[in-house]
């Protein structure tokens, strides 16, 4: 077992230090005379004093407590943790990338823009739609993006009446949180038999005081919505617009547009779909993708080229606005640009031909062993439930999550979607080979087993990690945010 | 599962005790079992007035939030603070110590739409596994 | 070059096990109308080295690498010590996600929290969360926070407030009807006068920033009575980096601090990924948006970390949740925490003292050409702003010559302020540096 890392600041020692400074080149003077003393601070602020030595130890062996994609499988469902290659960070570490200010003058940047713009045609290419703005900074802020041009939308046509946006009940909680945020009320959509959309639910909440749909296709259930024309011609026919939460969309690249599916608007996650790191957590990018007529209300800046040089363009009266400083996560851009050129068209293609067939892979390896709540081929990933498992010996999800963690491998989205109980999400993605989707299998397989004949075992996991099961419960009622110096 | 006698309850779970005409409201052990361990109750101040089945705070256990709901209307006379620093009362004492707040009740008749103890506990047996 | 594993005999094992003879049958459920026929129109496929050639030439094309800059404005020219980009590149940390399973995600669990106990000893503020997108978008949450508050419908925010993170307010504002209204400026800093004239009790809060975006230092305890008076949430919005050196906004009343991060060891890498710091009083704590990570023990009695209060986070709330902010900067958060160990308690200060020397060398010099003046008599931290005998897009134009970047012209956001230019320094910029650009400027005058 790995041993537990002090914190920076418990190895912290007064007049340490890793870091250096040239020596000042002008006359100094004396800091009271430059600022007013009551604006200077009285106590220093308590940072750590650690050699480099020190620090890079600390930060390395840090680094070995945590699984990553580069460590082990990573089938997070709805996350799409796949390989990111690592010529998309040499390309991100370029200094003509790294060390440009966002207001130097466009003639000086031509390179960060031209690859922008490209961007934006690769995007809407892909989507099926006509226009990209680049500016949201991950998924759930594109879907902000993409509700406020709905809302914009309505608004210009001075239809005031809609107030609510209808959402699945299988959707992400990014969606009624979205929503939320631009203003609407959120109306619920049941799931159907098949796992798609409810129809008749969606004919009777479809009226004039709905702005639109949020749709993920395939959904959270991996399932691909068989409806999906029934769908976009009841919600367009009744007014409202088509969102496209592209969290799915690894399933169908090159294979299905959402743009040709009817959809208005929709949100890429370039570190889901496009092989960006997921960097623990972020920064993600979430370009907003719209059709041409919400094209006046997209996020200020896009590129535009004209006269032979990419500029940026902030002429847009009807805009929604800013959704951030400057122009959206550059770096990211970059290394979703560099997977783009990396793949091509064909290669985009059989990324997802291959995500799909791992998926179905999976689910057919292990399908005798876990309940299967919608039984259907599935798209990148699926949802399975180990509810005779939890029955007749007791075993839950959280349980064979923390189990699959002995065997070195991350475990899939716990309990999600909500509807389905017990829930296992798992998405392999396609830069999987067989043999880990096997090593994988087999694991749930075993798990399955060990619930019958050593449920303990199970129940305690894990065993081999450098901490067992937090307490969750204890952390929320003391709450110990923040480190002190002892006194 | 416990189901005092002396207690009334709502379909959603909460229980109500009459004292002097007062009704002290709180949920049930089912519910807190449901929810798991509770790490923060947040309730309205003393004098909010609250209407029969109209929300008047929330539960929160790690990874979920529940709503509690008023049994019956009136104005809350009493709330109980000392669940600002020990949630787990609710898990731990959910008819005693975990209680929430104390309704000056304005239509004592409305005590009559709630459950009594043996029907609550037919619904959680038929409703639960 | 596409990163697949399976090679053909793979796909037909397992295509065999599945039980279909085809992936195509796979895709059986979408409506053949909606299948997408022919190619995408992207360019083909690179192998490795075509694409490290092609992404150079790109790279090559951003001349403005070569040139001296003292454009500040919100991103700044900070050395990344060579200790950042070593910890980034360990892929432990940067092919992770959102920690959610905190038995193997202790790296970032604890990276987060000793972020967030960094960001609490800056700001002196009681919580600091896991990181928004970038500060003008956790100022835009704060003003949300706020109106939830105080169930007040309007915000009162500086003009000398970052016009991008004021345009990224209203943006957010407009979508929950807050309305916003901006007060004026005098001398370069906040005019109390008009902020009091248009403070009532319906008014949500009041944002500012320290040091503001000409670079001068407000009068925060003036402004802060007043916002304190009102019942308004008083908002600072603070470049972190003067806080090595300056006193910490929790001492003057702020409620909400928000700032950009970008200078803790993130280049600026065209405006972005970024830090958003946002760092809150005890009392706004469930109100919070974002991650946040707590210290706990494990069933051994072990010290660990795990994600808590997530009953405020989208993933449960859903429509009630505080935001709908999922993925964040953590990365950017890591460099953070690595850049500030490397700094420490006396780097810090240093750095600071550096910059503020520097700026106060290159201000001195500049106003002793004919026809420049320092624009107003404010303290400033690493930036100010001059006036110019002309249009300050000419003096930037002018200074191109000799591969400088002169600065920011203030006129592209305020129109009243053409021939205003805004000058960052950091200690990265030179004596020499600096009198290159005062010798450019004088050859103007």
């Amino acid at each position: 077992m790995r041993r537990p890392e002090p914190l920076i600041f418990e190895i912290s020692k007064p007049g340490r230090k890793a870091y250096s400074l040239p020596a000042l080149d002008v006359p100094a003077k004396s800091i009271d005379e430059l600022l007013p003393q009551g604006e200077l601070r009285k106590q220093p602020a308590e940072l750590p004093e650690v050699s480099e030595v020190d620090l890079v130890r600390h930060f390395t062996r840090l680094s070995q407590l945590n699984h990553g994609v580069d460590i082990g499988f990573y089938p997070l469902g709805s996350c799409t943790m796949k390989y990111n290659p690592k010529i998309n960070e040499y390309a991100a570490n370029l200094p003509g990338f790294n060390r440009i200010h966002p207001y130097v003058p466009e003639d000086l940047a031509q390179g960060a823009l031209q690859l922008m713009y490209e961007l934006q045609y690769y995007l809407a290419e892909i989507a099926g739609m006509d226009h990209v703005s680049l500016q949201p900074a991950a998924g759930a802020h594109g879907e902000l993006a993409g509700i406020l041009i709905i809302r914009a939308y309505h608004r210009s046509r001075n239809d005031l009446k809609r107030t609510k946006i209808l959402i699945p009940d299988s959707a992400h909680g990014t969606n009624p949180a979205s929503a939320a945020l631009a203003g609407y009320t959120v109306v619920e959509l049941p799931t159907d038999e098949r796992g798609g959309v409810d129809v008749e639910a969606l004919e009777a909440a479809m009226d004039e005081t709905v702005a639109g749909l949020m749709l993920t296709n395939p959904n959270t259930l991996g399932l691909f919505d068989e409806n999906i024309q029934r769908i976009e011609k009841i919600v367009h026919d009744r007014g409202g617009l088509l969102y496209y939460d592209g969290a799915n969309a690894n399933a169908i690249l090159g294979i299905s547009r959402p743009g040709d599916m009817g959809f208005d608007v929709l949100h890429f996650n370039l570190h889901k779909t496009f092989g960006t790191p997921h960097g623990g957590g972020g920064p993600g990018s979430g370009p907003v993708a719209v059709k041409d007529f919400l094209e006046p209300f997209l996020p200020v800046p896009t590129v535009v080229y004209e006269d032979g040089k990419y500029r940026l363009n902030y002429d847009r009266p009807h805009t929604i606005g800013q959704m951030k400083s400057f122009y959206g996560n550059f770096l990211v851009m970059v290394k979703a640009y560099a997977y783009i050129r990396s793949l091509g068209p064909d290669g985009l293609r059989q990324a997802s031909r291959d995500a799909v067939l791992n998926a179905n892979y999976l689910l057919s390896r292990v399908r005798d062993y876990y309940d299967v709540p919608y039984d259907r081929y599935c798209k990148h990933e699926f949802v399975v439930a180990p509810l005779k498992i939890k029955k007749e010996t007791g075993v839950r999800t959280l349980d064979i999550s923390k189990r699959l963690l002995d065997y070195g491998v991350h475990p899939p989205t716990n309990y999600f979607p909500l509807i389905v109980d017990e829930a296992l999400m798992i998405e392999p993605t396609e830069t999987e080979s067989k043999e880990t989707l096997d090593y994988f299998a087999d694991a749930l397989i075993a798990i399955a087993k060990e619930a019958y004949e050593d449920p303990d075992k199970v129940k305690s996991a894990p065993h081999t990690t450098v901490v067992g099961r937090l307490d969750e419960a204890g952390a929320a009622r003391n709450l110990n945010i923040r480190w002190r110096k002892p006194e | 599962m416990n189901y005092p006698e002396d207690l009334k309850y709502t379909k959603e779970h909460e229980w109500v005790k009459v004292e002097n005409g007062k009704a002290r409201v709180g949920i049930t052990a089912y519910a807190q079992d449901q929810l798991g361990d509770v790490v923060f109750v947040e309730l309205p101040e003393v004098g909010t007035e609250v209407k029969a089945g109209a929300m008047f705070g929330t539960v929160e256990s790690v990874k979920a939030v529940s709503d509690v709901y008023a049994p019956v209307s009136g104005t809350i006379v009493e709330v109980n603070e000392a669940l600002n620093d020990a949630p787990e009362l609710v898990n731990e004492e959910p008819y005693e110590g975990g209680w929430m707040i104390v309704i000056e009740m304005s239509d004592p008749a409305e005590l009559d739409n709630l459950m009594d103890s043996a029907d609550y506990q037919k619904m959680v047996e038929e409703g639960g596994e | 070059m596409n990163f697949l594993p399976n090679t053909d005999k793979d796909r037909e094992e397992m295509l065999k096990v599945i039980g279909v003879s085809s992936v195509e049958e796979l895709f059986g459920d979408i409506p053949p109308e909606l299948r997408f026929k022919g190619d995408l129109k992207l360019p083909p496929a690179l192998s490795e080295f075509e694409l490290a050639r092609h992404m150079e030439e790109l790279a090559a094309k951003n001349t403005a690498q070569d040139y001296v800059s003292f454009i500040g404005a919100g991103a700044y020219d900070h050395y990344i010590p060579a200790v950042v980009g070593h910890v980034l590149g360990r892929s432990e940390f940067y092919t992770a996600y959102t920690p959610y399973q905190p038995e193997i995600s202790q790296a970032v669990l604890q990276s987060i929290y000793e972020y967030q106990t960094m960001i609490c000893e800056l700001t002196g503020m009681d919580a600091a969360n896991a990181s928004m997108y970038d500060g003008a978008s956790a100022a835009a949450e704060s003003v949300t926070i706020a109106a939830g508050l105080t169930r007040r419908k309007r915000a009162l925010v500086s003009k000398t407030v970052h016009p991008e993170t004021r345009a990224v307010i209203s943006t957010y504002a407009d979508a929950r009807d807050i309305v916003v209204e901006e007060i004026d400026y005098t001398q370069g800093v906040t005019d109390v006068e008009s902020l009091a004239a248009k403070l009532g009790d319906d008014v949500a809060c009041v944002v500012i920033q320290q040091p503001n975006f000409f670079g001068a230092l407000e009068p925060v305890d003036e402004i802060s009575a007043k916002v304190k008076q009102s019942g308004a949430a008083f908002i600072v919005s603070v470049n972190p980096m003067t806080l090595g050196l300056l006193r910490p906004p929790a001492e003057y009343g702020a409620d909400i601090v928000v700032g950009e991060g970008q200078v803790f060891g993130s280049p600026m890498a065209f405006g972005g990924p970024y830090l958003g710091i946002l760092a809150v009083t005890h009392k706004l704590l469930r109100r919070m948006p974002g991650r946040l990570v707590g210290m706990t023990t494990d069933d051994q009695g072990n010290r660990g970390f795990v994600l808590t209060l997530q009953t405020r986070e989208q993933h449960i709330r859903r429509e009630r949740a505080t935001s709908n902010i999922c993925s964040n900067q953590a990365l950017n958060a890591l460099a953070a925490v690595v850049y500030l160990s490397w700094a420490g308690k006396q780097g810090l200060r240093e750095i600071g003292e550096q910059c503020v020397q520097k700026a106060a060398y290159l201000a001195g010099k500049i106003s002793e050409i004919d026809g420049f003046s320092l624009a107003w008599e404010a303290p400033f931290f690493n930036e100010f702003a001059i006036k110019c005998p002309v249009d300050a897009e000419q003096v930037l134009e002018a200074l191109l010559e000799q591969n400088i970047l002169a600065g920011y012209p203030l006129g592209r956001a305020y129109p009243e302020l053409k021939q205003y230019l805004l000058i960052a320094v950091t200690e990265k910029r030179t004596k020499q540096e600096m009198d290159a650009l005062v010798a450019g400027l004088e050859g103007l005058a």
